[in-house]
């Protein structure tokens, strides 16, 4: 059996080419990706719950109560997916990428550190409160502690964009040591934490998150008002998120321009793949959508001539640094990969733009909630940050490749040397079977959830207790 | 070396990461003991209550872990680095334990249906067991300590990490969080649950009195090692002195219903193991027994002196913070478990 497993083992990594480091590639993508569906829409959802329980708290209307309870029960089941498929982050860059961690602990780890003890303790110490404390504490106190998990999420996102963000354009450092010894060392901790993409970068993926959040909330409600159902709840909470989508989607604008402009000055190579552009003496163009092949270099689709040139020199002709500038083994390879990511996401940005105004204009009419096929497109439009947040990851993270610090410690050089690949495939496989299991129970209990609907202060925990003691305990009646 | 009040910024990290790690054990040490013993409890109500006495809380003590994670990394990346890369297969059952332990306590209450619960209970209880022994199975590693090559990494074969004495410790640790948790829920319930929880605890401070007297008996037959520093530093005794007046109270206010003393006394308890543990490594934060001169230590395992003064006023300004609303939180929900609409 043993031998029939390594067999196994070598046949499937010596012909898929498997080595460690795709190995350990596609375990950290596959696990952030699949960590970052939750967290983001904890962050909008908190934006989205600080609203409805200061309206109840301004109003005490019974609806903007059923609204927050109905939300608060949604956010605790997202909370929980995120927290644990969180932890296994933290704990990754040790079992996967020993090197990397030895490299960039002095570094990386304060920010991972000030996360835990600033941001994750804030939230996660308040969640007790705001899941379990409705009746417990005054309606002050649990309004205090909504706020609170609020700005622990956000400030999360600080650390953990800014830890991002320095292996991007890495700052306030010096090497100490050569070779295997090399290692950054802090020189300014305020330089590390405010390096030259972290701010404009944290913007994007705030507003981000903030609309993941908001089109889950459009979404149900859509669900609802197509349905005809508790309409005294939905209508009102759907316009909530709406204004807070209108307003982050259109701010999305500028943050996402700024990000974009950020990498034209701090990595070109990553700006050139992410228009598919390979001649630096040429003018570079702009793609609505296309296609690149990554063996003739070049790069076809619906263009604006001259359009990265302006992005970049505000001129339409001047020549922009394309990725034959740089030395084969110093730019990304991937590039229809990373040029597809970047633009599905700057197609979705507009799409959730147009659909968010379209949506206010109706509402100014006052058609907008007979529109059905509009209501629709808002029960699907759940996905449309979701897809946006992930592809931009993906496009920020395959773009920056070779490296893992930006031209300073090589992706293939940050491994663990003490992990064989057997090792990762098998950590891989359990990842990959208990994930799928979270997402289809995640799936099944937000659709119970949803089913179950806002317009009661009881759980459906609470119904499903009673029906346990109804159906296992003969000896009680109910009346 | 600089100094901060008179004691090195490295020493200081350990001091903080022995903190943390404490912090850690006795927080989530009794939900884990709860968990453990969830089978133990035999009816539907029982169960929903146990798990609502941990409900509130748990998350928030599992941050004790993030942070200590955190810590290590940021303070002595290259003992991260090692740890986690050596024990990948451990700590990959670990984690999944957590996972497993997160899901169940989300998923349980939400459907009535029997075969539901029973099953979720069963995997609540089962990984709350692997973490408890996963954890105390990589303690028991790191005091023995594991054979690193000149780059401090592993260089071993994982198997070795099932040796007798880590396997004590692992069973060591899991009857210690199961007495640690049967006297937390024994403080949080009423009635005949109550008194089946009394005397869950006897046992299970009997069972650990039991493990622990034989992993101590083989600590000193086999590795004698691991008491060097006590015996060189006499004064230090009072350590295990202090542990066995807290074991030692721990019937004593189980019977006089004193539970929060019986409670102090296991937190004691545990923290007095781990820094009889610590005081033993110290400086070592892993030993290699194959080469000592590829040991790490806290020095040559350590960040910059500038990260450990930035991390040292970070710990400053959080842990004030952390103790603040944690203890809010414990006070907002203490006394007895009741049950409404908002339990799972």
């Amino acid at each position: 059996m043993k031998r029939a497993c390594s067999r196994f083992f070598y046949v499937y990594t010596k012909y898929f080419f498997m080595d460690v480091e795709i190995l350990a590639r596609i375990q950290f993508a596959f696990t952030i990706a699949f960590h970052y569906i939750y967290p983001p829409i904890s962050i909008g959802l908190g934006l989205i719950l600080v609203i409805m329980e200061a309206l109840y708290l301004k109003t005490g209307d019974k609806r903007f109560e059923l609204m927050t309870r109905f939300w608060l029960r949604i956010f605790a089941l997202v909370f929980g997916i995120g927290v644990a498929t969180g932890i296994i982050m933290e704990f990754e860059f040790g079992t996967n990428w020993a090197t990397y961690s030895k490299y960039v602990g002095d570094i990386f780890g304060s920010a991972l550190a000030a996360e835990g003890i600033f941001a994750f303790a804030l939230e996660s110490g308040f969640l007790g409160i705001l899941l379990f404390g409705w009746n417990r504490v005054s309606s002050g106190v649990h309004f205090f502690a909504t706020i609170m998990v609020f700005l622990g999420s956000l400030f999360s996102a600080i650390w953990i964009v800014v830890a991002n963000s320095w292996q991007q354009t890495p700052a306030g450092f010096h090497i100490v040591g050569n070779g295997l010894e090399a290692r950054a060392e802090i020189t300014d901790f305020w330089a590390m934490v405010f390096n030259p993409s972290s701010v404009e970068r944290l913007m994007h993926v705030w507003v981000g998150a903030i609309l993941a959040g908001a089109f889950l909330v459009l979404s149900v409600n859509a669900w609802y008002i197509i349905k005809k159902k508790y309409l005294e709840i939905a209508i009102p909470a759907f316009k909530i998120a709406l204004v807070v989508a209108t307003v982050f989607s259109i701010s999305q604008l500028f943050f996402g321009h700024k990000s974009a402009d950020g990498v034209s000055r701090n990595q070109p190579a990553k700006l050139a793949a992410l228009e598919g552009h390979y001649d630096s003496s040429a003018r570079a163009d702009m793609y609505l959508f296309g296609w690149v092949n990554n063996k003739t270099q070049e790069t076809k689709g619906i263009k604006i001539p001259g359009g990265l040139s302006f992005l970049v020199h505000y001129d339409f002709n001047a020549p922009v640094k394309g990725l034959n500038a740089f030395k084969e083994n110093e730019r990304p390879t991937q590039v229809n990969s990373i040029f597809q990511f970047y633009h599905i996401m700057v197609a979705l940005g507009v799409a959730m733009i147009a659909l968010s105004l379209l949506a206010c204009w109706y509402w100014r009419k006052g058609t907008l909630f007979d529109k059905k096929w509009l209501m629709y497109i808002f029960v699907w439009s759940v996905m449309m940050p979701q897809v946006a947040n992930q592809c931009g990851w993906f496009a920020a993270e395959m773009g920056r490749q070779p490296w893992v610090v930006y031209g300073l410690l090589r992706t293939s050089d940050a491994l663990s040397k003490a992990v064989s690949a057997n090792q990762i495939l098998f950590s891989l496989i359990m990842f990959t079977v208990v994930y799928t299991l979270l997402l289809a129970l995640f799936l099944f209990l937000l659709h119970r959830k949803i089913q179950h609907g806002p317009e009661t202060t009881h759980d459906e925990d609470d119904e499903a207790n009673e029906a346990f003691t109804k159906r296992n305990n003969p000896l009680i009646t109910h009346s | 070396m600089e100094t901060f009040l008179g004691i090195d910024y490295n020493v200081w990290w350990f001091l903080v990461f022995g903190g943390v790690i404490s912090g850690y054990a006795i927080l989530d040490g009794f939900d884990l003991g709860a968990g453990a013993l969830h089978l133990f409890l035999n009816k539907e109500e029982s169960r929903r209550i146990a798990l609502n006495a941990i409900g509130p809380v748990w998350d928030g003590n599992e941050v004790w872990l993030v942070i200590a994670g955190g810590a290590l990394f940021a303070g002595f990346p290259v003992a991260y680095a090692a740890i986690f890369s050596a024990f990948y297969v451990p700590f990959m059952v670990f984690l999944m334990g957590l996972i497993f332990r997160a899901i169940s306590i989300e998923f349980r209450s939400k459907e009535p249906m029997q075969w539901w619960r029973k099953t979720w209970d069963i995997s609540y209880c089962i990984a709350n067991i692997i973490i408890a022994l996963s954890l105390g199975l990589m303690l028991g590693n790191v005091a023995l300590g594991i054979p690193l090559n000149k780059d401090h990494e592993f260089e071993g074969n994982w198997m070795s990490f099932f040796n007798p004495f880590s396997i004590l410790i692992a069973i060591t640790t899991l009857a210690l969080f199961m007495m640690h948790g049967a006297i937390y829920l024994a403080m949080k319930t009423v009635n005949r649950l109550y008194v089946k929880l009394t005397l869950l605890a006897r046992d299970f401070t009997i069972f650990f009195v039991l493990s622990f007297a034989v992993s101590t008996l083989y600590t000193l037959l086999y590795i004698p090692h691991l008491s060097d520093h006590l015996r060189t530093h006499p004064s230090f005794f009072i350590l295990p002195i202090i542990m066995t007046l807290a074991i030692a109270n721990i019937p004593r206010s189980l019977k006089n219903g004193n539970f929060r003393f019986a409670f102090l006394s296991s937190s004691i308890t545990i923290a007095t193991l781990l820094i009889m543990v610590a005081f033993e490594v110290f400086p070592y934060l892993i030993y290699a027994p194959n080469d000592p001169a590829n040991s790490i230590t806290i020095v040559n395992g350590a960040s910059s002196l500038k990260t450990l003064k930035i991390l040292l006023i970070i710990a400053l300004i959080g842990t004030p913070l952390v103790c603040l609303y944690t203890g809010f939180v414990f006070w907002t929900f203490k006394g007895k478990v009741k049950l409404d609409e908002m339990s799972y």
